[in-house]
């Protein structure tokens, strides 16, 4: 049952920003069944006890939620599954015999740090831009007091799912970061709640997200076909309308 | 010995917040940006209390070892958090909240605590919505809500199966409003290594900077803890990678007691190990227990694939042993439940994992219901096992999830060590031996958004807001010892790996102090343990230097510190010659397997202070029951 | 009017710029491509409207002046985006899955784009300056609809118009339905219908103004 796969594997090793970077080759026999960050960890064992320094990758939940795991395997972010997030994407999927390459997500806004590390900080400044509804803990009326029809909060939802993972940075070939704030933006524009901050909202986190250094959307939609919960592109849209009403009604 | 006020107010149990409320003292409006607070940890909890105490007016320095305060493990929560709002009008109530609670936790909680946990549950459905959460709703807009284990109303509120991601990201917007008034100031990647304690009282933490290796110093008038919980010491458990103890532990030795650590929770619906490169456990929402009927072989030796085995030779066992809960009984009678099946080779090819079975669900509502109710947890299985539970039966097998012990803290969540605070996971308080499903987000953000910000604030009242410099002896004392722990880690140079010995250790664990525990089992493993850490010690090899990024480092750190737990753990165990909740000793069951609760000698909290590496000193602190009476849990 | 060059030079303002006057575009080139099918009415057809264009001279160079502020916006974007845009990532993994996540037209726009830049420079040098300042000829033909005779005779300049044509319709198959997403016109119910109007207008503007090449140098072959 326990037959293993061979695969040659490709791995980006750079010490730091500002190191030169170059793959390192690792022939590996793993489980069909292991995840391919747990095969990491099976490199980085070996490299360990032979004393030789790991090769740095971040990784935190590995159930695809929490959004800190990122590598791009053959030129796809997550992989080449669909909706999955690296920790999810398993070593069945690849062939025996087959090449890998594992590099890290590339986009100048993500500096990177060691290895298959990128610095990611650029959304949290676009989220603290105004990514929140502006009240206080304690002033909250009765949570039935606004009701809100099933279409519209499932739609707000399948925006909130973002685990703002850099996927689609990653994914745009101008690094742009259009669905992530696209989908921060949509899930307060569609609730009752968001609507106050609506347009100043969307206003101040587009701002903050030309000020990160990401590139623009040429809706190519690479973002959506890599991003691995589905997010869909219609919240980019949504965000340019509620950007263009925020130019035109704006004092 | 340390003296344990428990500080519970005086008066009806439903009235003591209330009173206890109002005989606060206050910090005035001008002198609260005067105090400084320290926020270990960005979960629920932590960005919960970070965020409020930003609104009240306090300095906060937040603290997280993430790349982003969004990534803390509250976000894979699955099921839903629980709150008495009654909105099914099925009989619910902050009472019935409390008392489900308070029997789920098998008479091992504190009342006060307990009630005003089921009291603030209707705020934070309020907050988060106002937060702009997107929970489930009804048709005509109300918000939904789904039963789950260990309750016989439906009052979880839930977001598909991600609320706890919802709900960290409501905490994480809040949070992101006061960092940008600059009312928060946040510090990514860095991990608290040690507790600064001044004058008796904390003042300070230590902290190593993950990018640089750097050791820095960070000092306020009060430490909040809220780094979540210590699963991880079985090596694998459903908690994230990076989830660990050190922060509480390090408290731990500079003087918080650590209480009840031999509650840990195994969680029922997990997968199965797949192998041995297997780095953690992944959990299955509990909610699936709604709708999934959980069965093993009835004959032993029976490796059919599961359709062809009849409905007469399956073993429906929770629903046999448990009529009236059937498969939505407790979180650790379902595990051990399972555990046993497996034990007698009933478990799915003779090995560790049972059925969890839809196909009557899926006939009853449909396939459509099944998959608004569970899809993207029936996607996640289908990713990782390749096989579709539409179709084919999931499997499942208990792992490590949750622990209810903690450092011990006052009904004010303060721990011993006046100005330290604990929040969430991390500290014991409201779940007593065992924790009810939808529960854990709930305590998390009580304590965060409800009750830390009160809390701190009477403890100010009394607080001058003088400015503790970090050029004291204490602190650079504290910097010394820990750097010289980062040198003899990296000095040792031996031949195992850390994660072989955080794997042996887990392996210990989980055999001895797992889902059933024995006197002689307990006697064994504390050897056992004692021996490993010498071994880790003088055997453990640690790559890289002290000033880089070195996740080596980090990861030896934490060991070090589980292998001090997990004996710890063990100790307790062994003391607590009873069953109770999660904790099962062999020793004390019925006739047929059911736990033994010894309330005249064991209604009481051990509260554990630390000496020196294995030696600890018992501190109880007893368990007055007012106003509920002992029962024998029965979900018969 | 500050706040207005403010919004529109942001990320999202520069793409509003592009989709509206790229939209204007379109609705130029629909205009130019139904005059130009005159040409297959007939010769008096064709020159007699071009000598209607004439008779409102003042008028059609206004619309031109328009048309090429229309176009110089749309270039000086699309270059300065493109500029940004690849700041923002200039880098490249050692495997390329782009042709797995999106579609070549969309990642060509910068291509196309360039390269129907460079054809509107040679097609003003060439048929609009000769329609407007050249001398015509005089030998009795229609003279306008002569000037498109003898030029498609050559080969090569038949055979560049008809592959710049291809391009532009690769360049419209993206152009359309982006300017709407642009815009954030995005419906469930209407956006695969703006799907396929784009896709029709790319084929037909492509087709149509490719086939004018081929017919007048066949047609040339034909009359030797």
């Amino acid at each position: 049952m326990d037959e293993k796969i061979n695969l040659t594997l490709n791995i980006w090793r750079q010490e730091s920003a500002n190191a030169k970077g170059d793959f390192e080759q690792f022939k590996v026999s793993v489980s069909p069944h292991a995840s391919i960050l747990e095969m990491l960890d099976e490199i980085n064992n070996n490299l360990e006890r032979e004393g030789k320094i790991p090769i740095a990758f971040e990784s935190d939940c590995r159930e695809g939620i929490c959004g800190t795991c990122g590598l791009v395997v053959n030129g796809h972010p997550h992989g080449p599954i669909p909706k999955q997030a690296t920790c999810q994407l398993h070593m069945r999927n690849f062939k025996d015999g087959e090449t890998l390459y594992i590099e890290p997500f590339r986009a100048t806004p993500f500096k990177l740090i060691k290895d298959l590390i990128v610095d990611r900080s650029g959304f949290d400044s676009i989220q603290q831009a105004g990514g929140y509804i502006s009240f206080n803990t304690g002033s909250a009326p009765d949570a039935n007091n606004i009701p809100i029809s099933k279409q519209i909060a499932n739609l707000a939802l399948d925006a909130a799912e973002c685990i703002g993972c850099g996927a689609c940075v990653a994914a745009c070939k101008n690094s742009s970061a259009m669905l992530f704030v696209g989908a921060k933006v949509s899930q307060f524009a569609l609730l009752p709640q968001g609507q106050p901050e609506r347009y100043d909202r969307v206003e101040k986190m587009v701002i903050a997200m030309d000020e990160a250094g990401f590139g623009s959307c040429t809706n190519t939609y690479a973002c959506e076909a890599e991003c691995p919960k589905g997010i869909s592109v219609s919240n980019i849209a949504r965000m340019n309308r509620d950007y263009l009403k925020s130019t035109l009604i704006s004092k | 010995m340390v003296k344990l006020n428990s500080n519970i107010p005086e008066g009806n149990l439903a009235e003591k917040w209330t009173n206890h409320k109002f005989k606060m003292k206050l910090v005035n409006p001008a002198n609260k940006r005067k105090f400084d607070v320290i926020v270990v940890g960005t979960g629920l909890a932590g960005a919960g209390a970070a965020a409020t105490l930003g609104e009240l007016g306090y300095k906060v320095k937040a603290f997280t070892y993430h790349d982003s305060s969004r990534r803390a493990h509250s976000i894979a929560a699955q099921g839903g958090i629980n709150a008495a709002k009654d909105y099914q009008n099925d009989g619910d109530s902050v009472y019935r909240l409390f008392y489900d609670t308070i029997k789920g936790g098998d008479f091992r909680s504190r009342e006060a605590n307990t009630y005003r946990l089921a009291e603030v549950s209707n705020n934070i459905i309020d907050q988060c919505v106002a937060q702009g959460v997107p929970f489930a709703r009804e048709y005509g807009g109300t918000l939904a809500n789904r039963s789950f284990g260990g309750a016989q109303v439906s009052r979880t509120f839930y977001a598909r199966g991600e609320t706890g991601q919802q709900l960290l990201l409501g905490a994480y917007s809040s949070l992101n409003r006061q960092i940008k008034l600059g009312n928060v100031k946040i510090h990514h990647r860095r991990e608290m290594l040690d507790l600064v304690i001044v004058d008796g009282k904390a003042k300070g933490i230590i902290v190593r900077n993950l990018l640089t290796g750097e050791i820095e110093r960070y000092s306020a008038q009060a430490v909040v803890l809220a780094t979540g919980g210590y699963s991880n010491v079985f090596f694998l458990s459903t908690n994230a990678m990076n989830s660990n103890a050190t922060a509480a532990w390090r408290a731990h030795k500079k003087g918080a007691t650590f209480a009840n650590p031999c509650y840990t929770q195994i969680h029922p619906t997990c997968l199965p190990v797949h192998g041995e490169g297997q780095s953690k456990l992944v959990l299955m929402s509990e909610s699936l227990r709604n709708d999934g009927r959980i069965w093993v072989p009835d004959k032993v030796g029976d490796h059919r694939p599961p359709s062809e085995i009849p409905e007469d030779e399956r073993d429906y066992y929770l629903e046999r042993r448990y009529p009236s809960f059937g498969n939505l009984a407790p979180r650790d009678i379902s595990s051990r439940s399972a555990k046993y099946a497996c034990d007698d080779g009933k478990g799915i090819n003779g090995g560790r994992a049972v059925y969890l079975d839809f196909a009557d669900a899926i006939k009853r509502l449909g396939e459509q219901t099944i998959k608004e109710r569970y899809g993207n947890l029936f996607e996640m299985y289908e990713n990782i096992t390749g096989e579709n539970p539409y179709k084919v039966p999931m499997k499942i097998y208990p792992a490590p999830h949750y622990t209810m012990g903690g450092l011990w803290v006052d009904y004010n969540l303060m721990s011993n060590v006046p100005g330290l605070f604990v929040a969430g996971e991390a500290n014991f308080s409201d779940h007593g031996a065992n924790r009810l499903g939808a529960s854990a987000l709930m305590q998390g953000l009580a304590d965060g958004y409800f009750i830390i910000p009160y809390s701190i604030g009477n403890y100010f009242g009394s607080e001058k807001p003088d400015k503790v410099d970090t050029d004291r002896s204490e602190f650079k004392e504290a910097e010394e010892n820990i750097k010289e722990i980062t040198n003899k880690l990296l000095s040792i140079n031996g031949k195992q790996t850390v994660d072989e010995i955080h794997k042996k250790l887990g392996e210990l664990l989980i055999d001895k102090v797992g889902m059933s525990r024995s006197e002689q089992g307990l006697k064994q493993v504390i050897k056992d343990i004692k021996a490993l850490r010498e071994e880790f010690w003088k055997d453990v090899k640690v790559t890289g230097k002290a000033d880089e990024l070195n996740q080596n480092l980090e990861r030896a750190g934490r060991v070090a510190d589980f292998l001090e737990l997990g004996e710890l753990m063990a100790v307790d165990a062994l003391n607590r010659d009873e069953s109770c909740g999660a904790h099962f000793r062999e020793e004390h069951q019925t006739e047929d397997g059911e736990a033994v609760r010894n309330d005249e000698e064991f209604a009481y909290v051990a509260a554990w202070e630390y000496i020196k590496p294995g030696e600890w000193e018992l501190n109880k602190e007893n368990l007055e029951f007012e106003f509920v009476k002992f029962a024998t849990r029965s979900y018969k | 009017m500050g706040w207005l060059s403010e919004r529109l030079s942001s990320s999202i303002g520069k793409k509003i710029i592009m989709a509206l006057t790229g939209l204007l575009l379109i609705l130029f080139l629909i205009i130019h491509l139904l005059n130009n099918l005159l040409l297959y009415v007939g010769p008096e057809m064709f020159n007699e409207n071009v000598a209607r264009l004439e008779a409102i001279k003042p008028l059609v160079r206004v619309i031109e002046i328009a048309l090429a502020l229309l176009f110089a916006l749309h270039i000086f974007n699309a270059l300065k985006l493109w500029y940004e845009n690849k700041k923002a990532n200039p880098n490249k993994y050692a495997v390329d899955a782009s042709s797995e996540n999106s579609t070549v037209f969309s990642r060509s726009m910068v291509i196309t784009g360039v390269t129907i830049g460079i054809f509107l420079v040679i097609h003003l040098a060439t048929f609009w300056r000769t329609f407007n300042f050249g001398a015509h000829p005089t030998d009795g033909r229609h003279p306008f609809y002569a000037i498109i005779q003898d030029a498609f005779a050559n080969p090569f300049i038949a055979l560049f118009y008809f592959i710049v044509m291809i391009v532009l319709g690769f360049h419209l198959k993206h152009a359309f339905q982006s300017a709407f997403q642009t815009m954030g016109w995005r419906h469930p119910k209407y956006t695969p219908i703006v799907e396929k109007i784009g896709t029709a207008i790319a084929i037909i503007m492509a087709v149509g103004f490719a086939s004018i090449p081929i017919f007048f140098y066949i047609s040339s072959l034909g009359g030797k």
